[in-house]
């Protein structure tokens, strides 16, 4: 039971971290047409400032400073590099966020070496948030903090406890993308500049007839978007590991996500990692396979078949994949994606 | 399905965006080699229903027969296959080939050459020689080796109508060929647009009133997405409906123009 | 190939006055003819003049990597359609190679080595049909994000399918197998390059022709204009998916003799990286002309065995030489040295080769300053315990002291400064040139 609780908020933790960086990429994709492939370059690039600047202020300030800095950064790449090539087509600026996320790794091993680097958490935030002590005699009961050794210990041999911490940077994780998101929500729906995303969101052209100085909006869209990237990197980096293979493996997933969840639109987008976060951190738990399947069904299977790797493929090996394999389904299903609004 | 003998036929055509409804009901039945030219006030769904005749959107609900056999509903190139085919009101053209590829293009599939890969273009007389046929037709024969992109508006849009006609289609739909052209251009276009349509049926959108009358055999007037009239040019400026609907209101800006 | 029918020439025959269109269209033959010509003798006699083994294994790669590379361009420059994806048909194709090398071995499958490309080829094409109709239904971003995720699906499964991938060593075969030809065995690595460059020259011949063909045409029609081909009478998906499977083919081509070449297979082939590696040099070498994916294969031989050997940062000079193409030159360099051939035939030339030097000079300088101070701090990272010293470029740089930064940074500073400035001039110039160009081009019209 408590390993269930603990894996689901983990997993929202994931879902919720996956979010914060693909807001951030619709947004840029529905306004520009733009996929940003150096996005999880500017999630990496957010960890390693962070990481920088906590060896010497502390981890806090890197928290406000490095998404500020990394936001300057990709707005000044779409005024000077983006922004020449919007007239050579989507194909071109396809290519121009691929050499990016090139350029920005290469630049990233160069400045700060290849090998990961130690990027703790803050003091306050090591240890558990909270533990779910579940004892075969009292039940289960929750404990601030972490739980004193005596609590997870047996008294004797017939009864069983188990401890279960939830980490308190995962739960710090949750609370920035949550406020990221309502942040977002107040300013989309609040304020002017937000009304003349959300227009822009389905209706560029439009928006740009209406007089509105649509590049200069682009600027600070694209800006804004990267700025969550590497807000997102200095959670994730002191959470996870900061080391210049990050931006590949949270990378692929978080196109997976925005095709998924559909352009035009953050909800998709947040369904979107709903279902992708949820499958990938239980799938990995999950050691059914095939031949599980089909042992059930009652089919009989030559020893030859049966020795066959495919269907001994647990779920948890599929695991990796299968972000993959819905995004080929919906491609094929549904291009709008779960909940766009218009296509590429 | 019985053949009716018109060219073109529309039953009870409609068309919804979302809760919109742009096309109401458009009925409209054109006899083969007829030039018809279709007339309204702006959102009264023309080039709308162009986009439901020639596939590139399909209708709600209603029929849409060409020749008899019914093309609502499909694809744009089966309709093109079956004998229609239509221009654009912004020049739509292939824009990195030059002006003798585009209209090449335009005939490869009537001639049957389909998706060959074994066949060099340069063998395939047939398809050449029509190609040159064409670029006399709309007199770019001088230009043939200019890019698209690269054509003066006119020489584009003259190029937009090779396009359209070089697959030999009996049922032509030009929208709106002459816009944005001056006075002059747009007397040298008809002209072209007469030649090049000899014995097909034709229809244009058109807003120019002087096009209209010089050009089509009947004039239909649609208006809030439905065909209110259908006749021939002195029937419908004496059209009480249509002079209210349309003609009316430029009527009044003339009067107000000239007070 | 012809389709010309007797009557139609007899008929012209006896009316000298009307020229047939086939005629007229036919473009110069003596110039093609010299630059196939050219190109077939360069690739006989290149082991003559290169011939350490090191340099012909370059070489044999070179021939490899010019029938990928075209291969790729027939969907991206021919067909606008942006694979993130390649490296799954060379892959996969390779695999199915390696796979029949060993069946020639063990006699199951008894066919000569030298046909084990056309095995590729087809293998390629088969995975081209089965995940092609799905692939080619959208063009622009879909299609690349469904390359991007086929390829990853695709990477992801050598490890699941031990009995076909081999797991993490991967599957290793014996090209000197089966009878040999004529007392040609495949074994010295001559032998194999000429293979190569047989295969190369008779892919490039028939892809080259592909493009002046109704379907090669019509693929170009899909790249301008996808929504206009429809309604010209063609079908843009079987357009797209006929050429995603001819180009299929020809990369199961390029797997094919890579198989031969390395005789040996792993996961790494099928790798995002080496679909990246397609697209950054088929683009550097240039997208919009025929023989420009030639230039980038060459290029991406070059660097990767050569440049790697030279400096650390090579990815970083690679990745910004390719930022630069495609904001300045998305043509990649046979655009360049097209453009720059025309400005030669109309003579212009000679007026802007000092702005050439200009540009080349400043551009030197700067990169020099950048790459001194890049080779610098990769000097500290990795190679510590060998002192603060290095050699750069025939001088020798103190790494630890502020002299060598100093210098480093002037220069490109200054270097960047007077770039900009060369740059205006030449942009100045160029404008003024292609004006003239072009009123040359009017007068002759009207002549």
């Amino acid at each position: 039971m408590e390993f269930f609780t603990i894996s689901m908020l983990n997993g929202l933790s994931y879902v919720l971290l996956l979010f914060m960086l693909s807001s951030g990429l619709t947004l840029i994709f529905s306004m520009m047409g733009v996929l940003n492939f150096a996005h999880a370059s500017f999630y990496m690039v957010g960890a390693y400032i962070a990481y920088t600047i906590s060896r010497y202020t502390g981890f806090w300030p890197g928290l406000v400073i490095a998404p500020i800095a990394v936001g300057v950064l990709g707005a000044l790449f779409e005024r000077y590099c983006l922004r020449r090539v919007h007239k050579f087509g989507h194909v071109a600026e396809l290519l121009i966020t691929f050499g990016l996320s090139f350029v920005i790794v290469e630049l990233v091993m160069l400045i700060w070496g290849r090998t990961a680097v130690e990027f703790p958490p803050p003091e306050s935030l090591r240890g558990p948030a909270f533990t779910l002590v579940n004892s075969s005699v009292e039940g289960l009961r929750l404990v601030w903090g972490a739980a004193p050794a005596p609590m997870c210990q047996a008294a004797d041999a017939t009864v069983r406890v188990v401890c279960s911490p939830f980490p308190a940077t995962r739960g710090f994780m949750m609370l920035v993308a949550l406020c990221m998101l309502v942040a977002l929500w107040l300013l989309l729906t609040r304020t002017r500049i937000g009304l003349v995303i959300q227009s822009a969101l389905t209706h560029p052209d439009m928006v740009e007839a209406l007089g509105h100085n649509v590049p200069r909006v682009f600027m600070l869209v694209f800006g804004a978007g990267c700025a969550l990237a590497g807000l997102a990197g200095v959670i994730g980096g002191s959470t996870f590991v900061t080391e210049p293979a990050m931006a590949a493996t949270v990378g692929s997933v978080i196109f997976v996500v925005v095709v998924v969840g559909g352009m035009g639109s953050l909800a998709g987008a947040f369904v979107a990692s709903l279902l992708i976060g949820v499958i990938q951190t239980f799938a990995v738990a999950l050691d059914y396979s095939m031949l599980n399947v089909v042992k059930a069904l009652h089919i009989d299977l030559s020893p030859a078949a049966a020795d066959f790797s495919l269907f001994k493929l647990s779920i948890s090996q599929v695991a990796p994949i299968l972000p993959y394999l819905f995004l080929v389904l919906i491609l094929i299903f549904r291009p709008k994606g779960l909940l766009g609004t218009r296509e590429g | 399905m019985s053949s009716t003998g018109y060219a073109l036929e529309l039953r009870d055509v409609r068309k919804s965006f979302g809760k919109s409804e742009i096309i109401r009901g458009a009925n409209l039945a054109v006899q083969a080699g007829e030039r018809v030219a279709i007339i309204g006030p702006n959102g009264a769904g023309k080039s709308t229903l162009f986009n439901l005749i020639s596939g590139r959107f399909a209708p709600t609900s209603g029929e849409i027969h060409l020749h008899g056999r019914r093309i609502d509903g499909r694809k744009p190139y089966e309709i093109n296959r079956q004998g229609l085919s239509r221009s654009f009101q912004v020049s739509n053209l292939f824009t990195r080939l030059s002006v003798f590829e585009n209209v090449r293009c335009a005939v490869l599939w009537s001639l049957g050459h389909r998706y060959a890969f074994w066949k060099f273009l340069a063998d395939l007389d047939d398809a050449n020689d029509r190609t040159e046929q064409i670029l006399e037709m709309i007199k770019l024969d001088k230009r043939r080796d200019v890019l698209a992109m690269n054509l003066t508006y006119a020489e584009a849009r003259a190029l937009e109508i090779g396009i359209t006609i070089a697959g030999g289609a009996s049922c032509i739909l030009l929208d709106e060929p002459t816009a944005g052209m001056s006075k002059s251009e747009t007397q040298r276009f008809i002209q072209l647009i007469r030649d090049v349509t000899v014995g097909k049926t034709l229809l244009t959108v058109e807003h120019d009133m002087g096009v209209v009358f010089g050009l089509a055999d009947k004039i239909a007037v649609l208006v809030y997405g439905e065909v209110i009239a259908f006749d021939t040019p002195e029937a419908v400026r004496a059209n009480a409906r249509v002079q209210e609907a349309y003609l009316g209101s430029v009527l009044a800006e003339q009067q107000a123009a000239a007070a | 190939m012809a389709t010309a029918n007797p009557t139609t020439r007899a008929s012209a025959a006896a009316a000298p006055a009307v020229v047939p269109a086939a005629a007229v269209r036919r473009t110069p033959a003596r110039g093609r003819v010299l630059a196939w010509g050219g190109f077939a003798v360069a690739l006989l006699i290149a082991p003559l003049l290169f011939h350490s083994s090191l340099e012909i294994s370059m070489l044999s790669q070179i021939g490899i990597a010019i029938v990928a590379c075209l291969s790729y361009n027939m969907l991206l420059g021919q067909g606008g359609m942006l694979s993130f994806g390649h490296a799954v048909y060379t892959g996969l194709a390779t695999f199915v190679s390696i796979h029949a090398l060993l069946g020639i071995a063990s006699g199951a499958f008894p066919i000569p080595v030298s046909l084990i490309p056309l095995v590729g080829g087809l293998a390629g094409a088969f995975f081209a049909v089965l995940l092609g109709y799905v692939t080619t239904k959208k063009a622009g971003t879909p299609f690349a994000m469904i390359t991007l995720g086929i390829g990853e699906l695709v990477a992801a499964m050598v490890l699941m399918v031990p009995e076909f991938f081999g797991g993490e060593g991967g599957v290793s075969a014996n090209r000197t197998v089966g009878k040999p030809f004529m007392g040609i065995t495949f074994g010295p690595p001559i032998q194999v390059y000429y293979l190569i460059a047989i295969y190369t020259f008779l892919s490039t011949a028939a892809m080259y022709a592909f493009t002046r063909t109704p379907l090669g045409r019509m693929l170009n029609a899909v790249r301008d204009n996808p929504e206009r081909v429809e309604f010209v009478g063609y079908d843009t998906h079987w357009v797209r998916f006929m050429a995603f499977t001819i180009s299929g083919f020809f990369a199961g081509i390029a797997g094919g003799l890579g198989a031969i070449n390395t005789e040996i297979v792993n996961g790494e082939v099928l790798h995002a990286t080496r679909s990246g590696a397609y697209l950054l040099f088929t683009f550097l070498g240039g997208a919009t002309v025929f023989f420009g994916p030639i230039i980038g294969a060459v290029l991406m031989v070059i660097c990767g065995v050569l440049l790697s050997e030279l400096t650390k940062a090579w990815l970083l000079y690679l990745g910004l030489i390719f930022l630069f193409m495609v904001m300045y030159a998305p043509g990649g360099f046979a655009s360049l040295i097209l453009m720059n051939l025309r400005v030669a035939a109309f003579g212009k030339l000679g007026r802007i080769w000092t702005s050439y030097l200009a540009l080349a000079g400043t551009a030197l300088a700067a990169l020099t300053g950048a790459a001194a101070m890049i080779e610098m701090v990769y000097h500290r990272q990795l190679n510590e315990a060998l002192g603060p010293e290095l050699r750069f470029m025939g001088a020798t740089l103190n790494s630890a002291g502020v002299d060598a930064w100093f210098g480093a940074s002037w220069l490109l500073v200054v270097g960047v400064v007077l770039f900009e400035v060369a740059r205006r001039h030449y942009l100045h110039q160029w404008g003024e040139i292609q004006e003239e160009i072009e009123k040359e081009i009017k007068r002759r019209e009207a002549l």
